[in-house]
C-alpha cells in the first residue's frame, strides 16, 4: 500500500461509489480500488498517537527470542506482529512433556529465553536453580489482580514471582464417534477397555508420564498423582497389556486424529477444541473418574541469552488483545479476566473450554512429586521400551 | 623442524579431536554408568553395579535393534547390489555420472523431512488407501516394524550402493570375458568371479549401514510411533525424559560392547569368505 502511482479517475471513482452504495461491492473493495483505504492508513501513520504502540519500553532488544513451548499452542500472526513491533524474530522449539523441558535445562545450554512450564513443575525449577525470578515492573501488561488465583498461584514460590499464567486446561480424551456408532465414551475405564476391543490399533496415549500413568491410575480409581508402588504396579500392568493395541505413543496426536489413522486419544482441551471445530464427529470428553486440570505459565530460564527480549515477548503475549487472539488460535481458556472479556460470546460459553463444575471437581492438579519420582519416570520408560 | 615433529604437528588436530570428542566423553559415560540417579534427575557419583543389573528392563529395545539392524542391512544389500551392478557394469558410460548423482540427490534433504514424508505415505491415507482401492482392506503399515524397516532401507540405501559400486566398477571386465570364453554360464561367472571380487564392497557397505543402524533412533521414533523401540530410543528416553543418566550410561556402554562384539564376529566371518582385512576400508 506504499505505491500511489495509480490514481483513479473522477468518473471511475463515482462508479465505484455507486457500486458500493448499491451494496454490490464490499467496503473493503471500495476502499482498495479508490485508494481511500491506503490514504487513510498514510494519514493515520502521520499522526504519532495512532501508530500501533510497541509492546515494550523503547530500546534495542536484539534480533531474536527463543521460545520453548508445546505443539499447536500459539497464534503465528502474533509472533509476526511481535517481530514487526520489536525487530526480534521469535524462534519456536516444541516439546512433548515437562520432563523433556526439565531434562534440557538440567543438561545446560538450552539457549531458551522463554519457556512454558506447567504448574506442578515450577517448585522443582526453583529448587534446582533453573528459573529466573521475574521482575514484575518489566511486565506492565501483567495485571495480577485480573487472574483467577487457582490458575496463577503456582507461579509464585515463597512469595517470589517466577512465572506468569498463560492459560489453563484439562486433560481428557478425544474420540472419533463415527467409529463408535456415533457415541462418545465417558470414562478412563472405557478408554482402556475399548482400546483392547473394537478400537484396537486406533488409540494414542501421550508420550508423557504425568498423563499416561495418571489416567491409567484413574482406571483403577486411584489418585492421578499417586506414587504408591502397588498402585503404580497396577497402572504398569494395564499399560503393558494395552500397548500392543495402541496406534502410537505420542503427544502430537492431532495429525493422526485428523487423518483418521487414530480414533481415540488422550487429549488436552485446546487440542480437543481445535479437533472438534474442524471435525465435529470428534468429541472431547473428561473421564468420569477424574483426571488432570492444569495451568501453564510463561517463565524465563536462568541465564537466558536474550533477557530483554524474553521480558518483551512475555509482556507482549500478556496484552489482553494479543492474548485473546492466542485463545482463539489454541482453544485454551485464560485465567485473565481482561482477556476473557474480549472473547466472543460463543467461546465464553464453550463446554470444552469451560466444563461444567461437576466435571471439573474430580480433576486434580499435577503434583510436584510426580515430576521427580524415579518410579514414575522408570515406569514410563519401561512401558515405552516394552 | 624434524620429520617427527612435523608428523606430530600434522596429527595434532585429529588427535586432539579424537581425545576431546571420543575418549573423554566415553570415559565420562563409563564413570556415570557406575553412579546413581540424582533425586531430581541427573547422576550422583557412586560405585554400584545396580544399573547393569537393571539391564534386562531394556531387553525389548536390544532385541528390536539386534533384529532390525541386521535385517535392514541385508535387505539394503539385496536391493542395492543389482542397482550397483547395473551402474558399474551395464549402464552406458555417458549416463553413469548422472545416475550416480541421482543416487545422492536424496541426501540434499534432511533425513528428518524425508522420514516425515513416509509418515504420510505409510499412513491410512497413503499406500493403505491405494491397497484398499484394489481390494486389500484394513492394512496397517505405519507404526509397525515393517514401516521402520521401510524407513531404514530407504534412508540407508545410498550408503550401501556406493561401496558396492566402487568395488564393481574396479572389477576387471576382462575376467568376465575370460570366464565366458572358457564356457562358464552367466550365473557361474557371477558366483565365481563377480561376487567374490565384490566382497570388499559388500563388507564395507554392510559395516557402514549396520553400525549406523545400531545407533539409529530417528526412524523408529517417527515411523514406529513409539512402539518399535531401538536402543537409541531407550537412550534418548533415559536422558531426555526420565533423566536417569546413570542407567542411560550403562545402557550406552552395553550398546558399545554389543556392537564391538558383533563387529568382531562379522569381521571374522568376512575374512573367512575371502576378503582380506585390508580390503574392508572401514577397519
Amino acid at each position: 500500500m506504499t505505491k500511489f502511482n495509480d490514481y483513479i479517475s473522477k468518473q471511475k471513482f463515482m462508479e465505484e461509489l455507486y457500486r458500493y452504495k448499491r451494496g454490490s461491492v464490499t467496503r473493503r473493495h471500495f476502499l482498495n480500488v479508490t485508494g481511500l483505504g491506503a490514504a487513510t492508513a498514510v494519514l493515520g501513520a502521520a499522526v504519532p498517537g495512532l501508530l500501533p504502540r510497541p509492546a515494550f519500553a523503547a530500546g534495542d532488544i536484539g534480533d531474536r527470542v527463543i521460545l520453548a513451548t508445546w505443539p499447536n499452542y500459539h497464534e503465528p500472526a502474533n509472533f509476526e506482529a511481535f517481530t514487526e513491533a520489536t525487530g526480534a524474530h521469535v524462534q519456536v522449539n516444541v516439546f512433548g512433556s515437562n520432563e523433556e523441558m526439565l531434562a534440557k535445562l538440567q543438561a545446560g545450554g538450552s539457549g531458551w529465553d522463554v519457556y512454558v512450564p506447567t504448574n506442578y513443575t515450577i517448585t522443582t525449577y526453583v529448587s534446582e536453580g533453573l528459573i529466573e525470578p521475574l521482575d514484575a515492573s518489566k511486565l506492565p501488561n501483567y495485571d495480577a489482580s485480573a487472574f483467577d488465583a487457582r490458575y496463577a498461584e503456582a507461579g509464585s514460590v515463597d512469595g517470589q514471582l517466577y512465572a506468569v499464567p498463560k492459560d489453563w486446561g484439562t486433560t481428557g480424551l478425544a474420540i472419533n464417534t463415527a467409529h463408535n456408532g456415533g457415541k462418545a465414551i465417558t470414562s478412563w475405564k472405557e478408554f482402556f477397555d475399548i482400546t483392547r476391543d473394537s478400537f484396537s490399533g486406533r488409540t494414542m496415549v501421550h508420550d508423557y508420564q504425568l498423563t499416561t500413568i495418571g489416567n491409567a491410575l484413574k482406571y483403577f480409581g486411584y489418585s492421578f498423582n499417586s506414587v504408591d508402588e502397588a498402585e503404580l504396579a497396577d497402572a504398569e500392568k494395564l499399560l503393558i497389556d494395552v500397548k500392543p493395541h495402541l496406534f502410537a505413543i505420542s503427544s502430537d496426536y492431532q495429525p493422526s486424529m485428523r487423518s483418521g489413522d487414530a480414533w481415540l486419544t488422550m487429549c488436552w482441551s485446546g487440542d480437543g477444541k481445535q479437533l472438534n471445530t474442524d471435525m465435529p464427529e470428534i468429541a472431547y470428553v473428561l473421564g468420569a473418574e477424574g483426571g488432570e486440570i492444569w495451568s501453564d505459565y510463561y517463565a524465563i530460564p536462568k541465564g537466558a541469552p536474550h533477557m530483554d527480549a524474553a521480558y518483551a515477548l512475555i509482556n507482549f503475549l500478556l496484552d489482553p488483545a494479543v492474548n485473546a487472539k492466542e485463545v482463539l488460535a489454541h482453544g485454551y481458556p485464560t485465567a485473565d479476566a481482561n482477556t476473557f472479556a474480549l472473547l466472543p460470546e460463543s467461546l465464553r460459553n464453550d463446554p470444552i473450554l469451560f466444563p461444567a463444575q461437576e466435571l471439573l471437581s474430580p480433576l486434580e492438579f499435577g503434583a510436584a512429586q510426580t515430576l521427580t519420582d524415579p518410579n514414575r519416570a522408570e515406569l514410563m520408560a519401561r512401558f515405552k521400551s516394552a | 623442524m624434524t620429520q617427527r615433529t612435523r608428523n606430530l604437528l600434522l596429527l595434532a588436530p585429529a588427535g586432539t579431536w579424537f581425545l576431546v570428542m571420543l575418549i573423554v566423553p566415553l570415559s565420562v559415560v563409563l564413570i556415570f554408568s557406575f553412579g546413581e540417579r540424582a533425586p531430581a534427575g541427573g547422576v550422583v557419583p557412586a560405585f554400584t553395579f545396580e544399573q547393569y543389573a537393571n539391564l534386562p528392563a531394556r531387553w525389548a529395545a536390544f532385541r528390536n535393534t539386534l533384529f532390525l539392524a541386521p535385517v535392514g542391512t541385508i535387505a539394503a544389500l539385496l536391493i542395492a547390489y543389482p542397482l550397483a551392478y547395473y551402474l558399474a557394469v551395464k549402464v552406458d558410460p555417458k549416463w553413469k555420472m548422472l545416475l550416480l548423482v541421482l543416487v545422492i540427490v536424496p541426501f540434499w534433504t534432511s533425513i528428518l523431512i524425508r522420514s516425515y514424508a513416509w509418515i504420510f505415505l505409510l499412513g491410512g491415507r497413503g499406500i493403505p488407501a491405494l491397497l484398499g482401492w484394489i481390494g486389500f482392506e484394513d492394512i496397517r503399515l505405519i507404526n509397525t516394524p515393517f514401516s521402520v524397516l521401510v524407513g531404514i532401507i530407504y534412508g540407508y540405501l545410498p550408503l550401501m550402493v556406493f561401496p558396492l559400486f566402487v568395488s564393481l566398477d574396479r572389477l576387471d571386465k576382462r575376467l568376465l570375458e575370460a570366464s565366458s570364453d572358457l564356457g562358464a554360464k552367466p550365473w557361474r561367472t557371477f558366483a565365481q568371479i563377480t561376487l567374490p571380487l565384490s566382497v570388499p564392497g559388500i563388507a564395507t557397505g554392510c559395516m557402514l549401514v549396520f553400525i549406523l543402524l545400531m545407533g539409529e533412533f530417528l526412524i523408529p521414533a517417527l515411523l514406529g510411533g513409539g512402539k518399535v523401540f531401538f536402543v537409541g530410543n531407550a537412550l534418548v528416553d533415559l536422558f531426555l525424559q526420565s533423566r536417569n543418566w546413570a542407567y542411560g550410561s550403562a545402557v550406552a556402554v552395553t550398546l558399545v560392547v554389543v556392537m564391538l562384539i558383533t563387529v568382531t564376529i562379522y569381521m571374522r566371518l568376512i575374512s573367512r569368505l575371502g576378503a582380506h582385512r585390508e580390503d574392508v576400508s572401514l577397519m
